[in-house]
């Protein structure tokens, strides 16, 4: 029993709620959300060292034991997820003290990014599956109302659509989690994972895993990834960069989750379409990426990149490939943050979203634009930025398990990435400026915060992946020994 | 044309206080037998709608100055304040306690942290319910 474990989620609840009736006092509004978002990270920095010292922490809301209660679960992958999240949080706050406007912070703006904040956290930390569902609406609730905060009529649109997809997506859920109760009798997720090893993983329960896989795809925005470009590209700057870095990688995280905890045993059909699928993904992607003429789907089809790149670690599965694959996790939730608000920040200063249109923006922004081709060497591999390590073990996993396909797209995707974002470096930020230094707009002080202290965490992830290595291995040791978190939360 | 709703007045004066009654019945007898705060919440919120159906806005809000969407705010505080009071107990999150009290002239009652849980969750149900009934009828 350890009662930190549900802070994460409970008190951004609880201070949304307060902000509620803090309506008029934006200030009051700006100081609480960040406070709560500092005093989140430092729980969970002290989580995930705990982790390591005592092993995975369980906690039975109110003494009901597993199988029969529901029950938070820390291990190091989760907790180091948490942490992530909480972090990027609190830099996008920054970023949406100055640009956000007060009509939107008059509209519950900070409530609705703590909710969301709180779904994502639960998501992380839960261990029973129906609770993730729940936690998975939590997010989702909040993320309506920030898809559609605005009233804009492309974001009427948009939120349409995304609204329809995820009710969709929900009710698919609810049906692959009624078939999995039906057959296991029980939804606590070691519990589950106990009895499908019992039963072997016959095709029965191999089809309520493809279930479950088509569920997490679509919030993933693995394959099925055709309503993300629109409804990413619509909210404001900010929304879109915790979308873009918190809300795919949920999907991810369930995916992770299902598939090397509950349902590892038949690898051949499973693994094989999630390799299948992550492969599209990345060439779609790439198609996308290639294809796009706007900074904003760019930077979309970047994130569906991402997605199919990370999953290409749990398609292979090995040891290697899953630390990888978790590296990858961390390094692409800040890079992503970052490319949005670079993005958002590029249309803000140049009024213009077609790449063509724009030149010359670093002559009049010299930071702005380095720690835009920073981002981009991030994001496309470069030794000792963020991505590096990830690619590479994600890489030698390929190559421990013979999957060349995999890692042939996994590579040539990465120059992919380089050129698409080196597209928009090239024709945006070089070149002569349209727009003389004096009569520039001048970028607010809280965004260049914001754009420093992620590109140093950027840079201190990449540099510092040794110090990461003890968290990171531990996480990729509990996923491919699903006996450590079963005996974790069923003995003890 | 004005519509003639002197029936519905009149009834509706009598059967919003049975309405209510049955409301905070249920709620109470949600501990050992059917009902709690989310049914005894949704009861007592459609007896409310019922009298801004009945009279205009104006009148009820005279009489119940509330914002609905407080009351809501002020529901899943105190419902996730129970929660989290266990937590400075030592005991884990969500814990309940009970005790059997006897009061000087009701006898012994079982009090329980539970209502303090439920009630949060019986005006969280008032509350949504009111704000979405109100948000649909306020723009035509």
């Amino acid at each position: 029993m350890n009662n930190l474990l549900v802070l994460p989620l409970i008190i951004p609840i609880i201070t949304a709620v307060i902000l509620v009736f803090l309506r008029e006092q934006i200030v009051l509004q700006r100081i609480i959300s960040l406070i709560t978002m500092i005093f989140i990270t430092i729980i969970s920095a002290l989580l995930l060292n705990m982790v390591q010292t005592e092993g995975i922490m369980r906690l039975d809301f109110s003494g009901w034991l597993p199988p029969f209660g529901i029950l938070f679960v820390g291990d190091s992958f989760s907790i180091l997820l948490v942490l992530t999240a909480s972090i990027i949080t609190s830099f996008c706050l920054l970023y949406a003290f100055s640009t956000i406007g007060s009509r939107h912070e008059k509209m519950f703006f900070y409530p609705f990014v703590l909710f969301l904040i709180a779904g994502v956290n639960g998501s992380f930390l839960t261990g029973d599956i129906f609770n993730l569902f729940v936690c998975f609406e939590v997010m989702l609730l909040a993320s309506y109302v920030l898809v559609a905060l605005g009233g804009k009529k492309r974001q009427l649109r948009e939120s349409l659509k995304y609204v329809l997809i995820n009710v969709v997506a929900s009710w698919m859920f609810l049906i692959a989690l009624a078939f999995l109760y039906g057959t296991v009798k029980t939804l606590n997720m070691a519990h589950i994972a106990v009895r499908v090893a019992e039963a072997g993983q016959d095709p029965l329960l191999t089809t309520v895993a493809i279930l479950f896989l088509i569920v997490f795809s679509l919030k993933a925005g693995l394959l099925l990834f055709f309503w993300l470009p629109g409804s990413y590209s619509v909210p404001p700057t900010v929304v879109q960069a915790l979308f873009a870095s918190l809300l795919t990688k949920v999907g991810i995280y369930a995916l992770i989750r299902t598939f090397t905890l509950m349902f590892p045993l038949n690898q051949d059909v499973t693994h094989t379409i999630i390799g299948v699928m992550a492969g599209i993904t990345l060439i779609a992607g790439c198609m996308g990426a290639l294809s796009g003429r706007d900074i904003y789907t760019i930077a979309t089809y970047n994130v569906i990149i991402g997605v199919g790149f990370i999953l290409i670690g749990l398609a292979v599965g090995t040891e290697t490939a899953l630390t990888g694959a978790i590296y990858y996790l961390i390094h692409d939730m800040l890079a992503k943050a970052l490319l949005f608000l670079l993005v958002g920040m590029v249309f803000y200063v140049s009024g213009e979203s077609v790449v063509k249109k724009m030149s010359g923006i670093i002559q009049n922004y010299p930071l702005f634009g380095w720690i835009y081709f920073l981002v981009m060497l991030a994001l496309a591999g470069i030794p000792p930025l963020s991505g590096f390590m990830g690619k590479v073990l994600i890489g030698q996993g390929a190559i421990e398990s013979g999957s060349y396909v995999l890692l042939a797209l996994g590579f040539a995707s990465s120059i992919i990435v380089l050129y698409s974002l080196l597209r928009i470096f090239l024709a945006s930020f070089f070149g002569e400026t349209t727009i003389s230094y004096d009569f520039r707009k001048p970028i607010p002080k809280g965004a260049y915060l914001a754009f420093v202290l992620l590109a140093l965490s950027i840079v201190s992830v990449g540099v510092g992946a040794e110090s990461l290595a003890v968290y990171v291995k531990d996480a990729a040791n509990t996923l491919m020994n699903p006996s450590i978190y079963i005996d974790a939360v069923l003995k003890g | 044309m004005k519509i003639n709703d002197v029936i519905l007045r009149t009834v509706v004066r009598g059967v919003v206080f049975i309405i209510l009654t049955l409301g905070v019945y249920l709620f109470f007898s949600g501990h050992n037998a059917p009902g709690g705060g989310f049914i005894g919440g949704l009861v007592l919120g459609s007896g409310i709608v019922l009298l801004y159906i009945t009279y205009d806005l104006e009148t009820v809000h005279k009489r119940m100055p509330f914002d609905f969407k407080k009351v809501a705010g002020f529901g899943v505080l105190l419902a996730t304040g129970s929660a989290i009071g266990a937590i400075f107990f030592d005991a884990p999150f969500l814990s309940q306690t009970d005790v059997y009290y006897t009061f000087p002239v009701l006898g012994e009652k079982h009090l329980t942290t539970v209502t303090i849980f439920e009630a949060g969750v019986a005006l969280t149900v008032i509350g949504t319910l009111v704000t979405i009934i109100l948000s649909i009828s306020e723009d035509e």
